[in-house]
């Protein structure tokens, strides 16, 4: 292999990677604070797709406003999915809410096989997508190279909102000690709120950049990538935000390593990351920057 | 009644299953240091809990500045003015000294008032100054617990309420913090505590409660309760 298209590779890496760090701060958010993996975060992912689908191809939005209202749509949806199934289940047994979110992740999927259909819909890419660079002799789609770019500036700002502002001081507490939060005279359930619209609008922008990169959407296109991002999230160290983003990175970049080291493997690159995962998790389950993991699932 | 700031009317209250307050009634007066003694179990916790609406009562009124806020969120609790130090301290062990103390004071907009009270708890509690950007986690058990009560008065509550300050600290550490509670409430915070701690704690009391299984047993001066034959032999370990 050529250093050209070793640099090729890891670009590709590191793209696909970016998507799982975004995906994987939703779990991470919502584990730290709730105990709770929420399984319908890869299908919010999936609506950020159709959302922005339907804005720009039905209603002819402009494509960045159409982008903007989808992902607007699924930081609602997000809130949606908290307000109406799991916060009757704050109290409940860990198993239950584990058992709704499974149950969520169904309905939506099922809810779009039957309004939208199987047949998978082209997604509208913008030209800047579109455009092929040369990178130090490589060649790089747009996509390769905006994705990555797009997806750190959205981590620096979550960054920003989760270590700088009182919101985000407010989430960490609550991820430490809801109840103690609670006497801070913090509304917790408001935090809890807006820590869903966040990790779900970050989904529905991950879900948006992977319709750029494989412009064929379909109802069950957030279930492959929900699950590696769960695992990037549990390599990271479930819980911690920075550990999300390092863990999506290494995830992207492996998957992406295994097929172009060993083009016959190609076939299990899926097995090979939840090869990963299962190795995590009897190796080091708490993840690369998580602390040792309390009684939680 | 317009001297008072807190006001328990046959409060009765479930906590784990356990009928924990059987008809709780108890007043606080402003500018006062009000304890709460009474075995493990009595209900102390409970009670404060219930008076933090962290745990809802089943019947009976809380009444505080002579409004009623039994059914009031506990963060609209803190927003009108009073704030509790938890059992254990609490303390965030993720967030630096400084963060928990912004945090103590999450319901306030006014940006000076705050600097000011800053000011205050960091001459109240001057080794906390030092250590602002340190991780809670990282103080020691006293000066978490001074974090506590500093975090506690951020809010600028009219009453501060305290769940076993003294819980698991040294000797020492215990007649700083009963001096340190004492201070407070000299500059004009009331204060109502919870103590296992009976002596120290009916030593500084202007008026004390003694809790036995969900009932007040008895009430009194602080002194006076001191000089109680019964307080002396079940809580005071005199014969």
């Amino acid at each position: 292999m050529t250093w050209v298209t070793f640099f090729q590779q890891l670009m590709n890496g590191v793209s696909l990677g970016s998507l799982y760090a975004l995906l994987a701060i939703g779990y991470t958010l919502v584990y730290g604070i709730l105990g709770l993996i929420n399984f319908a975060h890869g299908d919010v992912f999936m609506l950020g797709a159709y959302f922005a689908f339907f804005m720009i191809a039905i209603f002819m939005l402009p494509w960045w406003l159409g982008v903007i209202v989808g992902i607007v749509l699924c930081a609602i949806v997000g809130m949606t999915i908290e307000r109406v199934a799991y916060r009757p289940l704050r109290d409940a047994p860990r198993i239950s809410a584990l058992i709704t979110a499974v149950g969520v992740s169904f309905f939506i999927e099922n809810l779009g096989l039957v309004t939208v259909g199987a047949r998978p819909k082209g997604f509208p890419r913008p030209d800047l997508m579109k455009n092929v660079y040369i990178l130090a002799g490589a060649r790089i789609h747009g996509v390769t190279l905006w994705v990555p770019i797009i997806s750190l500036a959205i981590l620096a700002v979550l960054l920003f909102i989760v270590y700088r502002t009182k919101m985000g001081m407010a989430m960490r507490a609550v991820a430490k000690d809801m109840e103690a939060t609670r006497l801070m005279g913090v509304n917790v359930d408001r935090v809890i709120l807006l820590t869903f619209a966040l990790g779900s609008a970050l989904a529905g922008a991950g879900g948006v950049m992977w319709a750029c990169k494989y412009p064929q959407i379909n109802p069950l296109m957030g279930v492959f990538p929900g699950w590696k991002a769960f695992t990037a999230a549990v390599v990271g160290g479930i819980g911690n935000v920075v550990g999300a983003m390092i863990g999506g990175f290494i995830i992207g970049v492996a998957e992406i390593m295994i097929a172009a080291f060993f083009p016959s493997l190609t076939g299990y690159r899926d097995a090979f990351v939840f090869g990963i995962l299962i190795f995590f998790l009897l190796i080091k389950p708490s993840g690369i920057m998580g602390e040792t993991l309390k009684e939680k699932v | 009644m317009d001297n008072l700031v807190l006001k328990v009317d046959a409060l009765q209250a479930y906590y784990g299953g356990i009928h924990a307050l059987k008809g709780i009634s108890l007043e606080v007066p402003r500018g006062k240091i009000v304890a709460l003694i009474g075995a493990n179990g009595a209900g102390k916790s409970t009670t404060l809990r219930t008076i933090s609406g962290l745990v809802k009562p089943r019947s009976g009124k809380i009444y505080f500045l002579e409004e009623d806020i039994t059914t009031c969120l506990p963060h609209t609790i803190v927003e009108k003015g009073i704030a509790m130090v938890p059992e254990g301290r609490r303390i965030f062990p993720n967030l630096t000294v400084m963060e928990n103390l912004i945090l103590g004071c999450y319901t306030r907009k006014d940006r000076d008032g705050i600097k000011q009270d800053l000011e205050w708890v960091f001459k109240l509690f001057p080794r906390l100054k030092e250590r602002t950007w340190q991780k809670g986690g990282t103080l020691s058990g006293g000066e978490q617990q001074m974090l506590a009560v500093a975090r506690g008065l951020m809010s600028r509550p009219q009453l501060l309420m305290m769940d076993e300050p003294s819980l698991g600290l040294a000797p020492l550490l215990v007649r700083e913090i009963f001096q340190i509670i004492e201070e407070i409430n000299r500059q004009g915070t009331t204060i109502l505590l919870i103590e296992q701690n009976a002596k120290a704690a009916l030593e500084i009391a202007h008026f004390a409660y003694v809790m036995e299984t969900g009932r007040i047993a008895l009430q009194g001066e602080g002194r006076a309760l001191l000089q109680n034959e019964k307080v002396q032999k079940v809580y005071l370990g005199e014969d």
